[in-house]
């Protein structure tokens, strides 16, 4: 199968003008992905679809994902930014560079007639608040449907033309998107005998006490 | 009333009968199916609309058994997911472990012995036998066989849960695949109860055909029923058996050629009209295939380590990066996608979960049935609530 | 409820248990009226075939061949809420499914069981921390059984319901601590849920639910 940059070099030729990127995986899977600008996404899945070397018939997968925005430090003596995010020890000149947020949807194609694939495509909304849409690829694969539901279920990406874009999950009256980094859970939080984290942080708030972790678990069971 | 009466009643040909049929033909009826019905499998619910006992539109509901899977994979380790791929599909355990896990690994390039890979492959088949067995017996009691199938199926599904037990300390959940093998080296005694097992099965499954595949009436209800074309199926990303049935030769096993897969000598059994039955024969014809693999592993398992050395669980941290790996689960292709940013949770951990899209074409396999046939229909795709919800 | 609780002034019974169980050895049968009416409640436990996930499948594999639940007497899994005396919540109980097991459990005519299966069933289980996940049934209905697993294996369900079979045994048919559906003080039905924006709405039923306190030890 081609690479990601010989799809690329084909879609620029066929679709002069059109927004796409390689977004390179640094990972050992290496399964490289297209970005594609909103304005020809359709046009371009509906080629990679009916094209006779890639013949990407199935849709396999669809998924959100949620990057809000990034506080990014880069410090002036080293160029390459800190992915720790920036420990004080430091005292260099440091640039804070905000990295915009934005909704992602990627697509898995596989192609069952060739018997080839990924090829990974991503679109990305705008920003994360007033701008989450891309266009629906429901019309090209029928696959889409109830995925691209659930990406908008809870992640809150709305489809341009899907169908029936509805909530699928979660109830109709529902109005958070859950799957986002940033939501938060209703506060019906029970004591509960367990080592988490954050399970901890929370009964800190709920049983102001000098230190939950010096309560036996034993006797903090339910009455 | 003389036959010049009934002429004047209307132009001849029937169009007076047709006009008295109109006056019937009221309103549709909107039938809620579920989400608590004897005859759907777990908390699935349908809204179908009737006119009189024909399906004019359906639309499914889901989202009754949504456990919030992803979200609570992205806040636990790699390794902390791997108890709740259990609980996605829960027919069928060992398959869930092991997309998992050829996902992380390619995740992280983690290699894995070939012992792992042969009992990998002895418990997906054993999981494919189990899932395909039970979705028979739960196929023929929505048909109406109330009971007796089952009864036979769930009776075959102890003997293998046995041997799950006996491996990993649990029926349905055993949470015995890791990242660069298993977690327990199977014993020769335990090897030699799965090929006991193995070679038993053939006789189950000619008891069971003898009962089932020929039966006039199954055939009567599930012949032609719930058609599904080979093109929709591909476009709505039908995969496994429903794929199969419609003729489509798409197996994972040999596509993709995971594990030790094509080591084995097997065939990919097809349909050719897409119907119910065709759904159940390719069941039945993948189990006969299930078991030829299961007794060429058997005989064929390398000695040596079933964990790499070099893996490690605890502190587990992949690379950044993303990856999608699947595998041929009894109910089709299932896969996760993960992204790891170097943390030790993944930033997105997505089950791609095979029942639920296969439900996508739902509405059109049964538009234009009988409400009853709507039951079998949704029986013969094989769900698992949650796996579909997760 | 509790079969624990005496009356102020206990009426001293005609024969004794043990007076009884002698007779019953010497074959002649002296009953009661109340011992009459809990042993046919207690072995004619007809269940609601109700699934909601995992649980749901050992519960499947406890009514068939190799468990056999006739043996005590719950083989007969009526469809419908009106015919059953057992609600066995078999599995996780989401929000968006919460409103709907509640009125199935309203429509069960009294006298009416609850065993809360697995984990899930009694606290959210593994997935406790879910946005979709209730914590437990006992958040709006009260439980008599909890049977604790994920998911408990067969074995489990039949001791729960033994357990329960006990429970009834011991009822009382007259004052104080009859059970609920013999006292006309005590509801029979639990209010329903409605759906959010964030969550269900009330998130729990204060009279069969308040949230646990945490009891701190005296040192430190």
């Amino acid at each position: 199968m081609e690479s990601a940059e010989q799809i690329r070099d084909r879609l620029l030729a066929q679709f002069p003008g059109a927004e796409i990127s390689v977004v390179t995986n640094p990972g050992v899977a290496a399964q490289h992905s297209l970005l594609l600008g909103a304005a020809h996404a359709r046009a371009i899945a509906e080629f990679l679809r009916d094209d006779a070397n890639l013949k990407l018939d199935q849709c396999s997968n669809v998924t959100g994902i949620d990057w809000p925005e990034k506080e990014i430090i880069e410090t002036t003596k080293s160029t390459v930014p800190d992915p720790a995010g920036g420990p004080a020890k430091v005292v260099e000149l440091k640039t804070k560079r905000i990295q915009p947020g934005c909704l992602e949807v990627v697509y898995h194609l596989y192609s069952i007639a060739l018997r080839h694939g990924p090829v990974v495509l991503r679109l990305r909304t705008g920003n994360r608040t007033d701008q989450s849409t891309v266009p629906s690829l429901t019309p090209v694969w029928r696959a889409c449907e109830f995925q691209e539901r659930e990406v908008f279920d809870l992640y809150g990406v709305v489809f341009e033309g899907h169908p029936d874009l509805r909530r699928i999950l979660m109830w109709d009256a529902f109005k958070d998107h859950p799957m986002r980094r940033d939501y938060v859970e209703p506060d019906d939080y029970e004591w509960e005998p367990t080592p988490h984290g954050a399970v901890l942080e929370k009964a800190k708030a709920h049983y102001p006490a000098p230190s939950v972790a010096a309560v036996p678990a034993a006797e903090g069971a339910k009455p | 009333m003389s036959v010049s009466d009934l002429s004047s009643l209307g132009s001849p040909g029937g169009s007076h009968v047709r006009a008295v049929h109109d006056e019937f033909h009221g309103d549709l009826l909107e039938v809620s199916m579920g989400p608590h019905h004897p005859s759907t499998h777990g908390v699935f619910r349908m809204i179908v609309t009737l006119d009189g006992e024909t399906i004019v539109k359906l639309k499914p509901v889901f989202g009754y058994l949504h456990r919030n899977h992803e979200k609570l994979g992205e806040n636990t380790s790699y390794l902390g997911s791997m108890p709740y791929t259990d609980r996605l599909d829960y027919l069928s355990s060992m398959t869930n472990n092991w997309a998992y896990a050829l996902a992380v690994e390619k995740l992280a390039g983690q290699p894995v012995p070939e012992r792992a890979e042969y009992v990998r492959v002895i418990l997906a088949e054993l999981t494919r036998l189990l899932n395909h067995t039970c979705l028979a017996g739960f196929l023929m009691q929505d048909c109406g066989c109330s009971g007796t199938p089952l009864m036979y199926a769930f009776r075959e599904r102890e003997k293998i849960l046995d041997l799950f037990e006996s491996l990993s300390g649990s029926r349905m959940m055993c949470n015995y695949q890791r990242f660069g093998g298993c977690r327990v080296d199977p014993s020769a005694d335990w090897l030699d109860g799965a090929k006991k097992l193995t070679d038993g099965y053939g006789a189950f499954l000619d008891e069971f055909e003898t009962l089932l595949t020929g039966n006039e009436i199954i055939m009567a209800r599930t012949q032609g029923v719930g058609r599904l074309s080979p093109a929709l199926a591909i476009s709505a990303g039908v995969t496994g058996p429903m794929l199969r049935a419609t003729g489509v030769n798409y197996d994972l096993r040999k596509v993709d050629g995971y594990g030790v897969y094509p080591r084995f000598d097997f065939r990919v059994p097809l349909g050719d009209h897409g119907d119910v039955y065709d759904r159940y024969m390719i069941r039945v014809l993948e189990m006969r295939e299930s078991i030829k693999i299961l007794s060429q592993a058997l005989a064929g398992i390398p000695a040596g380590p079933i964990m790499d050395p070099k893996a490690k669980l605890r502190g587990f941290r992949p690379k950044a990066g993303e990856a999608y790996g699947r595998i041929e689960g009894p109910k089709g292709e299932i896969g996760f996608f993960l992204i790891s940013d170097g943390s030790p949770n993944p930033y997105r951990y997505r089950i791609r979960p095979p029942s639920f899209i296969n439900l996508t074409i739902l509405e059109d396999m049964c538009l234009g049935q009988t409400v009853a046939d709507a039951v079998i229909i949704l029986g013969s795709v094989d769900i698992v609530l949650g796996e579909v919800d997760r | 409820m509790s079969d624990q609780v005496t009356a102020s002034t206990p009426p001293p019974p005609a024969v004794t248990d043990a007076e009884r169980d002698e007779l019953r050895r010497q074959g002649i049968l002296l009953t009661s009226l109340q011992e009459l009416y809990t042993w046919g409640n207690s072995h004619s436990v007809w269940p609601l075939n109700f699934g909601l996930a995992c649980c749901a499948i050992e519960m499947i594999a406890a009514s068939m061949a190799r468990f056999d639940i006739a043996r005590f007497g719950s083989e007969v899994f009526r469809p419908s809420p009106r015919q059953a005396d057992l609600l066995i919540v078999s599995g996780t109980v989401t929000k968006k499914m919460a409103p709907q097991v509640i009125r199935l459990w309203n429509q069960m005519p009294e006298p009416k069981y609850c065993i809360a299966m697995g984990a899930c069933a009694i606290s959210g289980g593994p997935f406790k921390q879910g946005y979709n996940v209730l914590k437990g049934i006992d958040r709006f209905i009260p439980v008599d059984i909890y049977i604790p697993g994920c998911p408990p294996r067969p074995e489990a369900l039949l001791h729960g319901l033994l357990e329960l079979q006990k429970k009834i045994q011991g009822f009382k048919i007259s004052g104080p601590d009859a059970p609920r559906h013999l006292r006309a003080d005590l509801k029979c039905d639990c209010p329903v849920p409605e759906f959010g924006e964030h969550d269900l709405e009330p998130p729990a039923n204060p009279e069969v639910w308040t949230a646990p306190t945490l009891v701190r030890s005296e040192k430190a």
